[in-house]
């Protein structure tokens, strides 16, 4: 290691350690290096009190201020910003490095466009700091023209980290094979999977998916297309299912899961049958009533009874992971989902106000912020609209629960595989 | 409030993902109806022999019968409907609020179905030319003049994606369930009221409910329906009948151009006809695919669109609940501004005239609808763009061709009234493959006889004619 990039480390784990601990971890013991450590957190209303509550959400909102005025200064500084953001440091009406102090002080940058991330030169998003570790790009969209890409080094081994705290060891055993049931090719979930299956010291087996070639399919109207190629990608998962693999877990999404418990069943056989006892999956088709059709038709049951367990899940390329409350028949399967704080924001704002945030259960945007040393979004609205909803003990910030695509562009979206 | 569940095999469910159906104009709720998803319906579909297993225990006949019971309660009866009822007053109000269509067409398209139910045993008759209905349940017989014939279903039931624009388009898959083929539905979002309430008829009259399939949803349970279903239906536009074109397991139903044409040897004396083409042309709004979109003929042209501007070009846009309400409301937000403005830009074309717009503004706008008050619009020639449009309320172009052209240059026609005697014109008719239904003569295109098969015939999509042979021994003895 040069004295640089030993410069830089140094420099990543004082910023990392500062921003954690400032709040966080004063709080919560727990390993320093997942900055949410919210496993150590009451999981149930009746072990928190409301002066419980509100302290944690007060701490939670001082390591995101922190966090916030720090990430600001890794990314604005030229010892250790990448060149889009200090050359867009010229164009901005003030300096970022003095008056950011907290989070609210983001609201100063203009809105994030995921259009700056099409096209090269990749390079010019990797932050001085970090330029000699080795660098993965991520692509999404492209099915037409150019995809979005986002570099990333460790950003989704740490998301997925932190997502793997949260899922219960009983439906998601340690040490259990996983399949990944999503798409192949640049994409972050393929490697970020088989990540969260390497760390619970399983091994992934992977299916061949190009979700582009699905989202053509599906604009050219080439509907008996579309269900052979879904049946090319259910006929791989039921090759390494029935294959002797012991595969607990699996990633899918919500079509694809569907597919594939309706393809077990035509050979007799079942989810709950074939052995799988955890199931990951997200989107916006992940809805309360899709939740439902799951757990009483395809799965046997709820969890306790029939032994299989589904998270839903939130995230994108931007953003990372948000994992949701726990879901169940008794709230009508609603799902709610919190970003992973302080590396990730999610809050719900005014359709023509994007900097002012709804009430409780009203409805609004999603607007997106991620905060990592790698990569900085600024307030970014995404193509979805949902609730606001409260903080809760474990995760003391707001979520967002009816996640559906933004009303503004849902007819233009087309829902493939995802 | 009225709620209407998602029907799975004749058991209820309610969804968590609910539509309310509201007012058109008023934008109050009417009712909220559960939302399928599409997983459910494919994993319904896997069942879907089952219906066809109970109605072969059936004949044709009782069926049949229990259809003309369902064209009487249909038409009169109080019906079960979600946690509620409907009596025939309450779906006239409830069609007409969620349509915008007039609550006299809405009573009209009733009679229409209960026609149809009513008349099932003579439709079937002529759309199977005389087959004995058993052959059907068996799969084959021997046919009175001693041959052995097969029909073998091609699916256990017929599924239709049904608009919610049109309410006369369910007369076409009435027919099923005498064919003893089970029915899933997937009603339009602002039409769930004939869908259901047939259903609901079928039921008190005697069918199993466990042959009924109800799945209101989104696009994707059209979707889910189209793809688990090895027959179905579907109604849209041009894009959607071209998406299924050469697809035998989907019959799509879109717009239909119908057209009259004038002979050279009528044309002289038009206005014998005028009346027969307004009629054509505005009847039921204008929305069916049988409504004629075009007049063709090569001389008198401008006179002729002249007469129907003054007939058509009056009418004014009604409250739904007046006796006299001649058009149906553009439900959509913004539809009827966005069809008037592809209009306004085709009428900028040399040699096009719109003849009606003395008569007033087109475009009515209101709070939470708009109407298009009916078009008559002059082309010089058939190569104008607007000639080959058709909308969804009275609009017609009057084109000016010769007369050995105009088979070449309708284009695909759903139903064509060629007003002539001259053999040689009727005989083009008659073998024009772009001319669905032909009729000969002063026939409003808007005058179906429902013993004529209507865009294929039903039998022939439902059931294959196929080889059978069977030794001797089998053969079953004739008198």
């Amino acid at each position: 290691m040069d004295w640089d990039s030993a410069g830089c480390q140094a420099v990543w784990r004082w910023l990392w350690s500062s921003c954690v601990s400032s709040a966080y971890f004063a709080l919560i013991p727990g390993p320093p290096n997942l900055p949410v450590a919210r496993r150590h957190l009451p999981m149930n209303a009746s072990d928190t009190t409301t002066s419980d509550l509100s302290s944690l959400i007060s701490s939670a909102r001082e390591a995101l201020d922190a966090h916030a005025y720090e990430t600001v200064q890794w990314h604005f500084h030229d010892s250790t910003g990448c060149p889009f953001w200090l050359e867009k440091k010229a164009e901005l009406n003030f300096d970022p490095l003095t008056e950011v102090k907290g989070y609210e002080d983001i609201k100063k940058f203009p809105l994030f466009e995921d259009e700056w991330l099409r096209g090269g030169p990749v390079r010019r998003w990797i932050p001085k700091a970090l330029e000699d570790k080795p660098t993965y790009v991520f692509e999404t969209g492209g099915t037409t023209g150019i995809p979005k890409s986002r570099v990333v080094m460790d950003d989704f081994r740490i998301d997925y980290e932190v997502f793997s705290e949260t899922l219960p060891e009983e439906y998601f055993p340690k040490g259990a094979n996983w399949l990944m049931l999503g798409p192949s090719g640049p994409r972050r979930l393929r490697l970020a999977v088989e990540h969260l299956c390497q760390v619970r010291g399983g091994i992934c087996f992977a299916i061949d998916l190009d979700p582009r070639w699905v989202v053509k399919l599906i604009k050219k109207g080439w509907m008996e297309h579309l269900e052979a190629y879904k049946q090319h990608c259910i006929d791989q998962a039921i090759t390494v299912l029935t294959a002797g693999h012991d595969v607990k877990c699996i990633f899918a999404t919500p079509k694809l899961l569907d597919s594939l418990a309706l393809a077990l069943e035509e050979r007799g056989t079942s989810i709950q049958e074939a052995g799988i006892t955890g199931i990951f999956s997200g989107g916006t088709e992940f809805t309360p009533q899709w939740t439902r059709y799951c757990v009483e038709e395809l799965f046997g049951g709820p969890p306790e009874e029939s032994g299989v367990y589904m998270t839903p899940t939130y995230g994108n390329t931007l953003m990372g992971l948000a994992c949701s409350k726990p879901v169940t028949a008794a709230e009508d399967y609603k799902i709610s989902y919190y970003a992973p704080q302080p590396r990730a924001v999610t809050e719900v704002v005014d359709f023509d106000d994007p900097n002012s945030v709804v009430g409780y259960g009203e409805t609004g945007r999603v607007k997106l912020t991620t905060l990592t040393k790698e990569f900085f979004v600024p307030g970014f609205l995404e193509r979805d609209e949902g609730e606001r909803e409260e903080p809760f003990e474990t995760y003391p910030w707001d979520g967002v629960s009816g996640v559906r695509p933004f009303h503004g562009v849902a007819s233009q979206t087309t829902v493939g595989v995802y | 409030m009225l709620h209407i569940p998602v029907l799975r095999w004749g058991k209820p469910y309610e969804s968590l993902e609910i539509n309310e159906v509201k007012h058109f104009s008023t934008g109050e709720p009417i009712a909220r109806v559960s939302q399928a998803n599409d997983g459910i319906i494919r994993r319904d579909m896997r069942q879907a022999h089952k219906a066809r297993e109970i109605l072969r225990e059936f004949s044709c006949g009782d069926l049949i019968e229990m259809m003309k019971q369902a064209a009487d309660l249909y038409e009169s009866a109080t019906l079960p409907l979600g946690d509620g009822t409907q009596s025939p007053d309450d779906f006239v109000h409830q069609q007409s609020a969620s349509t915008g269509l007039p609550e006299h067409m809405c009573r009209a398209n009733m009679g229409k179905n209960s026609f149809v139910l009513r008349n099932m045993d003579r439709i079937l008759d002529c759309l199977t030319r005389g087959l004995d209905l058993d052959i059907l349940t068996q799969g084959w017989g021997m046919e009175s003049r001693g041959v052995v014939v097969s029909y073998q279903a091609q699916a256990p039931v017929l599924a239709a994606v049904l608009p919610s624009n049109s309410p006369g388009v369910h007369t076409l898959w009435l027919p099923v369930i005498p064919l003893q083929l089970g029915l899933v539905l997937k009603p339009g979002p602002q039409e769930p009221w004939t869908p259901y309430r047939m259903v609901s008829a079928f039921i008190e009259a005697g069918v199993p409910r466990e042959v009924f399939g109800l799945y209101p949803g989104e696009a994707a349970a059209g979707a889910a329906v189209l793809a688990a279903c090895d027959r179905s239906m579907i109604f849209g536009g041009t894009p959607t009948v071209e998406r299924y074109e050469g697809n035998p397991r989907v019959q799509a139903h879109g717009p239909g151009f119908s057209k009259i044409i004038l002979g050279d040897d009528m044309v002289d004396q038009w206005e014998d006809y005028i009346d027969v083409i307004a009629e054509s042309i505005h009847i039921n709004s204008g929305r069916g695919c049988i409504n004629c979109s075009g007049v063709w003929a090569s001389r008198h042209t401008k006179e002729i669109a002249q007469a129907l501007a003054e007939k058509l070009g009056p009418i004014e846009a009604l409250p739904p609940d007046d006796p006299e309400a001649g058009l149906a409301a553009f439900t959509v937000p913004g539809m009827g501004k966005a069809v008037w403005g592809m209009i306004e830009q085709d009428l900028k074309e040399d040699g096009v005239e719109d003849l009606t717009s003395a008569f007033g503004e087109r475009l009515v706008e209101q709070e939470n609808c708009s109407y298009l008050r009916p078009m008559v619009v002059h082309c010089e020639t058939p190569e104008k763009e607007i000639a080959k449009k058709e909308f969804m309320f009275p609009f017609a172009t009057v084109v000016e061709c010769p007369q050995y052209q105009m088979l070449k240059k309708i284009g695909p026609t759903l139903v064509c009234s060629g007003i002539t005697n001259d053999e040689q014109l009727i005989h083009g008719l008659s073998d024009a493959t772009n001319i669905d239904r032909c009729n000969i003569g002063p026939i409003p295109t808007t005058k179906l006889n429902w013993l004529q098969p209507h865009e294929g015939n039903i039998i022939d999509f439902l059931y294959r004619s196929r080889a059978y042979q069977v030794s001797e021994e089998r053969m079953p003895v004739t008198s």
